[in-house]
């Protein structure tokens, strides 16, 4: 007897290795041939072909410096500069930048002996170390320039455009204009715009120094001229954190209030009638099926874009949540404390204020609390879509392609705002339910 | 002793009365000010979200029905079609799953090399514990779509871009739910292994994951159920899969609607199939370790 025992267990034994033997490979094995499958199906060896490398070093090359453009219009030879080339960075009438000099001749040092001169009738002479000095002109729509036949990669040319990249500058040079592109490290104009009065003061000077505009008081002033930045809009930008985190807040506790009596409804000890039951079950899975990227979709055609819309994607999305949440917690109840309760005489509304409540507060808030977390990143995205918010912001500042520092700024503000409310909600649940060791 | 308790005894029910009236009030006067509180934060986040909004709330919820009804209409009229046109969207489900599972796939795999390098006692290198847990914590706080965008600029469109964007944001949310189980896990087994030599990979392999295996399992399931949403979402920003199809139906506006609500119905059955298979594993995983 034993030794058939011994038998047939040594037998399942080995039988449990085997299996868990090839399990150990098997899976491995199955992983690998998806990763494969996606690999074709993904086009991943097309992709080098499609991904755009120069892209790529614009983002982060601009993400973190800026440059100052220098144009000469070639058709009234007014000469411009501006940050970025945007209007609300231009320097105003009479300011310069100090690396360029010069009446007549405008001379533009861009650094380490690479210097452009803007001549007079649109000629433009061009020194680069170890390369021959570069003369254009400019007529018409056309360009002549002495540039050799052979060209060094860094420079691109042609009758119409010529382009030329060097590590301390860009030149561009069309019949039209002439432009010199010089870029420094640090985003340009963060604090005060060139048409601030406040624009290159030390901090201590406007903390503690003699007025500087007289018409109002150093800080007021700067703060007002800091907060009404034309280029940075760091008002629209605290208006856009803001709309992002009231869609949160309004979608997730508007949710909560709804999801509430939905989940006595829905939980089997409180709501004796099946059908009832089941509707609402049906209900709250419906919802939460959807989904909020569709919920977007149909309200953003009734209330239009904006935060209410995102708001109340994300209050329907997540009454099911909720709901169902809510619902097994309810079935989860201790009875005992009910009993309790009602053996002290407590009618139906009481015994559901002391004998249930209570025990559902904690679940509750900590799912609140979660999905208020969960849900500012939710509704970045979604203001993405219906328009609204930081999103919104992030998304237009990466279609325009050019003001990657802002791309960046952006990124930052988003990933401190999600951090934050994910510190606020740990901090309330900790005020709220105590911690949870 | 006793003469002391028997005088006292009355005086202090009183006080204790008195001091629990007391505090009884107080907690109904903070509770009275936090609802206050709550419902003014309500009502103004409400009327500030109203102005800020295109169309006003009050003029657009008669309008709430006008759109679904629209397509279904159209979409009833030319049932027929129906299912044909999933057929046709057949594909771009398929790619919005697969970039749900591979972007799944692949956040678990890293966010378990983060979490047991982010937990004390399992940590290969114990002094840089901060650094991966600061490096989850910023990868679980990026949006997908803020790494979608980006990377549709540089890769062009496609799956690849929110493929990647949802595989760093699954690493770093699931990296903090597997290093919450991970702290609770035996610590003896570890210390067998490395009692035999076994290297950092050995012990983490042999002495870890069979006992919170379930758990991480369960874990990556919900995150699954997640991401199909978000791949859903991030193709309607251009990465892809069906999405990005819906968003060309709607662009298109009547006369397409019938695509539109193949497409939300094929999303739609996705989703609750996903749900539902997801959560009756989840819950014969956890069922399991109770036992």
């Amino acid at each position: 007897m034993t030794a058939i025992d011994l038998d047939t267990t040594k037998l399942a034994a080995d039988r449990l290795f085997q299996r868990k033997r090839l399990m150990g490979f098997s899976i491995p094995a199955v992983i690998l041939a998806y990763l494969t499958y996606i690999f074709f199906a993904f086009d991943l060896p097309g992709l080098a072909e499609r991904a755009n490398m120069d892209n790529a070093v614009t983002l982060v090359s601009d993400s973190w410096s800026h440059k100052v453009h220098v144009t000469r219009d070639n058709r009234s030879g007014e000469i411009s500069y501006a940050v970025e080339g945007e209007r609300k960075g231009r320097y105003p009438e009479g300011a310069r930048p100090a690396w360029v000099t010069g009446d007549e001749v405008i001379t533009i040092d861009l650094g380490g002996d690479h210097i452009v001169r803007y001549l007079s009738d649109n000629r433009t002479e061009i020194e680069i170390p170890d390369f021959p000095l570069i003369e254009v002109q400019a007529e018409g729509r056309a360009l002549t320039t002495n540039l050799p036949d052979d060209l060094p990669d860094w420079i691109s040319a042609s009758n119409r455009r010529i382009g030329i990249t060097t590590p301390e500058g860009r030149i561009t040079l069309t019949g039209a204009r002439t432009e010199v592109f010089n870029y420094f490290p640090g985003w340009e104009l963060f604090w005060f715009t060139l048409d601030s009065p406040y624009h290159g003061q030390s901090l201590s000077k406007i903390l503690f120094g003699e007025r500087v505009d007289p018409v109002r008081s150093n800080i007021s002033g700067a703060i007002s001229d800091w907060w009404n930045n034309a280029m940075w809009r760091h008002k629209d930008v605290a208006w856009a954190i803001g709309e992002t985190i009231l869609m949160a807040f309004l979608g997730t506790m508007g949710a909560a209030i709804i999801a509430l009596p939905l989940g006595f409804l829905a939980a089997k000890r409180f709501s004796p009638i099946m059908i009832l039951r089941a509707a609402t079950r049906r209900l709250f899975d419906f919802v939460r099926g959807v989904d909020a990227l569709i919920w977007t979709v149909v309200l953003a055609r009734a209330f239009g874009p904006g935060p209410l819309t995102g708001a109340l994607a994300i209050l329907i999305t997540d009454t099911g949540t909720f709901g169902k949440i809510f619902s097994e917690a309810l079935e989860n109840v201790d009875q005992k404390q009910i009993e309790g309760v009602s053996s002290t005489g407590a009618k139906p509304l009481q015994r559901y204020r002391f004998g249930v409540i209570p025990q559902l507060v904690p679940v509750l808030l900590a799912q609140i609390l979660y999905f208020l977390e969960s849900n500012t990143r939710s509704a970045t995205i979604i203001g993405a879509i219906t328009g609204g918010g930081i999103g919104l912001m992030l998304t237009q500042a990466i279609q325009t392609q050019k003001d990657w520092e802002e791309v960046a700024y952006y990124i930052v503000l988003i990933i401190a705002m999600v951090m934050f409310m994910d510190w606020l909600s740990g901090w309330l649940r900790g005020k709220l339910i105590g911690r949870k060791d | 002793m006793v003469d002391i308790s028997l005088s006292g005894a009355p005086q202090s029910v009183q006080t204790i009365q008195s001091s629990y009236m007391a505090q009884v009030q107080r907690r109904r006067l903070y509770s009275g000010l936090t609802l206050l509180i709550f419902v003014i934060l309500m009502v103004s986040g409400f009327n500030i979200a109203d102005d800020r909004n295109a169309g006003g709330f009050w003029n657009g919820l008669h309008q709430v029905g006008d759109y679904p009804a629209d397509v279904l209409s159209e979409a009833w009229k030319k049932r027929a079609d129906l299912p044909a046109l999933m057929v046709k969207y057949f594909p771009a489900l398929i790619e919005t799953i697969n970039i749900a599972a591979v972007s799944t796939l692949i956040g678990a795999i890293g966010g378990l090399f983060l979490s047991l390098l982010g937990t004390r006692g399992l940590a290969k290198w114990p002094r840089l514990i901060p650094l991966f847990r600061r490096i989850s914590d910023i990868m679980r706080a990026v949006p997908e779509i803020v790494i979608a965008l980006v990377l549709i600029f540089v890769l062009g469109g496609g799956p690849v871009p929110a493929m990647i964007a949802i595989a760093i944001h699954t690493a770093g949310a699931l990296a903090k739910m597997f290093s919450e189980v991970s702290e609770n896990t035996d610590l003896k087994a570890v210390e067998g292994l490395s009692s035999t030599g076994a290297t950092w990979l050995q012990r983490m392999l042999l002495g870890v994951l069979p006992q919170v295996a379930p758990n991480y399992v369960s874990y990556t399931l919900l995150r699954f159920e997640i991401n199909i949403r978000a791949s859903a979402i991030l193709g309607f920003v251009g990465a892809g899969g069906l999405g990005y199809e819906l968003r060309n139906a709607m662009a298109w506006g009547p006369g397409r609607f019938d695509e539109a609500a193949a497409i939300f119905i094929l999303l739609f059955g996705t989703i609750v199939f996903f749900d539902q298979v997801s959560s009756r594993y989840r819950n014969k995983l956890t069922d399991g370790q109770t036992h």
